[in-house]
């Protein structure tokens, strides 16, 4: 493993008789920032998902560094009925941390992202990118070394997105892994620093995010599955 | 028609009177039925919630007989828990038979796949929309169970009214097991089949009445203790004007 934070050969995973993934194969190190590109079903939330550890590859060989904290944002992001700091303090009671320090703790979380001031506020009761930021603290608290997002900014409004993304590049720029899913492929071009474009649950391309945007890719199937895929972007 | 505006009548009058018999029948029924529902919901929420979350072999037939048990018969159910504290039965030593506590052990099996079945779809129902985030976050399947009934409380609020209504309303169980002994084990529902086999329709129907109203009234303080909580927790959205960029 060394410097990798995930290891993947092979890996494929089936729902049933669906393949959601398919042979795929990928390594990705520490630091690094990865932007997860495809149509809807591709296989990016299954990828995702397997290297978070809530799916089980059914083939191949998976690797994951054990020491790496990992934590993963939804594209939705749950909130319980219950206060802001709670919520937030709940992820790290869960992971061990003592309630009363687990609320000091959420309370540094939430004053990070900007809601210091939603402490009280009923999570369920803040707009969809407040609560995506909730949900960013909640990520955040627990120290992880990786973050994974789903669609983090899907149905966000402009000004909520571009908070969702600051916030991402700043964790990114403290030396976090990030791996993300996104539709927004302008979203992928500002913040990851590689690509890996997906189609039918297979990995078709995993390129430097300049080459994947500017130059042809190598094989002639991903290619033409890429060029149909950005020119629906384009249009 | 002349019985059911005499009955709404002789209702009217029981209430206004404060018939003490009434409100020893009234006061009893209530007891019995909230103490079962009490009961079922201690064992039948942590259940439900077990069962909403677990995966196991087997798991299909325990919630087709879960369901099944849905409809058991309220006289089956106090035939049963008849057999089980009648002097030779397993529970005989316990001398509850013919007691407020045979009534309420009888309620409690009749309401406890009600509060489970229900909880379960609830809990199940959450659980796949938002439990791997809870996974994500560490929490066990147990945890996730108990995280979801906690945050599924107001939802859950109408389990336990249709459980109060099942126990409330049901005749057959607290018949068998409580013998409708006078002052003692009558309840209301009890007493509406007394005095219909006894041919005084009007003190049934408007046993039946009062029954309704009073199930009509707690339902109607649920309604609004939900509300209000809801609205309490469900503030307009903060808006925040700034933003904060701590160094990490």
């Amino acid at each position: 493993m060394k410097d990798a934070v995930f290891d993947l050969r092979a890996v494929g995973v089936r729902f049933g008789r669906v393949n959601a993934l398919t042979n795929c194969t990928l390594r990705i190190r520490a630091g690094e920032r990865v932007g997860l590109v495809g149509s809807n079903g591709s296989g990016k939330s299954t990828l995702l998902r397997t290297l978070h550890g809530l799916v089980r590859p059914s083939s191949g060989h998976f690797e994951v560094n054990a020491e790496a904290r990992q934590a993963m944002l939804f594209q939705r992001p749950y909130m319980l009925r219950a206060s802001v700091l709670h919520n937030v303090a709940l992820g790290l009671l869960l992971r061990g941390t003592p309630w009363a320090e687990a609320k000091v703790q959420a309370r540094d979380a939430l004053e990070r992202v900007g809601l210091q001031d939603a402490l009280q506020r009923n999570a369920k009761a803040l707009s969809g990118g407040q609560q995506q930021r909730v949900a960013l603290a909640r990520a955040w608290a627990c120290r992880p070394q990786v973050l994974l997002l789903d669609e983090p900014t899907a149905s966000l409004d402009p000004t909520a997105k571009r908070e969702v993304e600051r916030l991402m590049d700043e964790f990114a720029d403290s030396g976090m892994t990030l791996v993300f899913s996104s539709h927004n492929l302008g979203q992928v071009k500002r913040l990851a620093s590689r690509v890996i474009y997906l189609e039918q649950g297979a990995l078709l391309a995993d390129l430097p995010t300049h080459d994947f945007f500017n130059q042809p890719l190598p094989d002639a199937t991903a290619a033409a599955a890429a060029a149909h895929f950005l020119k629906g972007e384009l249009v | 028609m002349n019985t059911f505006s005499s009955s709404a009548e002789t209702a009217f009058s029981l209430i206004t009177s404060f018939d003490p018999m009434l409100a020893g029948i009234v006061a009893r029924s209530l007891a019995v039925s909230a103490f079962a529902c009490v009961i079922a919901s201690g064992v039948g929420l942590l259940l439900g919630a077990w069962l909403g979350v677990s995966r196991f072999k087997g798991r299909g037939v325990v919630l087709a007989l879960l369901n099944t048990a849905l409809a058991l018969p309220s006289v089956v159910v106090g035939l049963v828990v008849y057999l089980l504290l009648s002097r030779s039965g397993p529970l005989g030593y316990l001398g509850w038979l013919f007691s407020f506590k045979a009534m309420v052990l009888a309620q409690s099996v009749l309401v406890l796949p009600v509060v489970t079945a229900l909880v379960r779809q609830t809990i199940e129902d959450a659980e796949r929309n938002h439990g791997e985030q809870f996974q994500s976050l560490g929490a066990g399947r147990f945890v996730r169970g108990l995280i979801l009934l906690w945050d599924e409380r107001y939802a859950l609020l109408t389990v336990l009214i249709a459980a109060f209504g099942r126990a409330i309303s049901e005749v057959g169980a607290v018949m068998v097991v409580g013998g409708n002994i006078d002052g003692y084990t009558r309840v209301m529902t009890t007493s509406i089949a007394l005095e219909t086999s006894k041919g005084d329709l009007p003190l049934a129907l408007a046993l039946g009445i009062v029954l309704l109203g009073v199930v009509l009234l707690l339902n109607t303080v649920i309604a609004l203790l939900r509300r209000w909580r809801e609205q309490l927790d469900d503030a307009a959205p903060l808006v925040l004007v700034h933003t904060h960029r701590a160094a990490l």
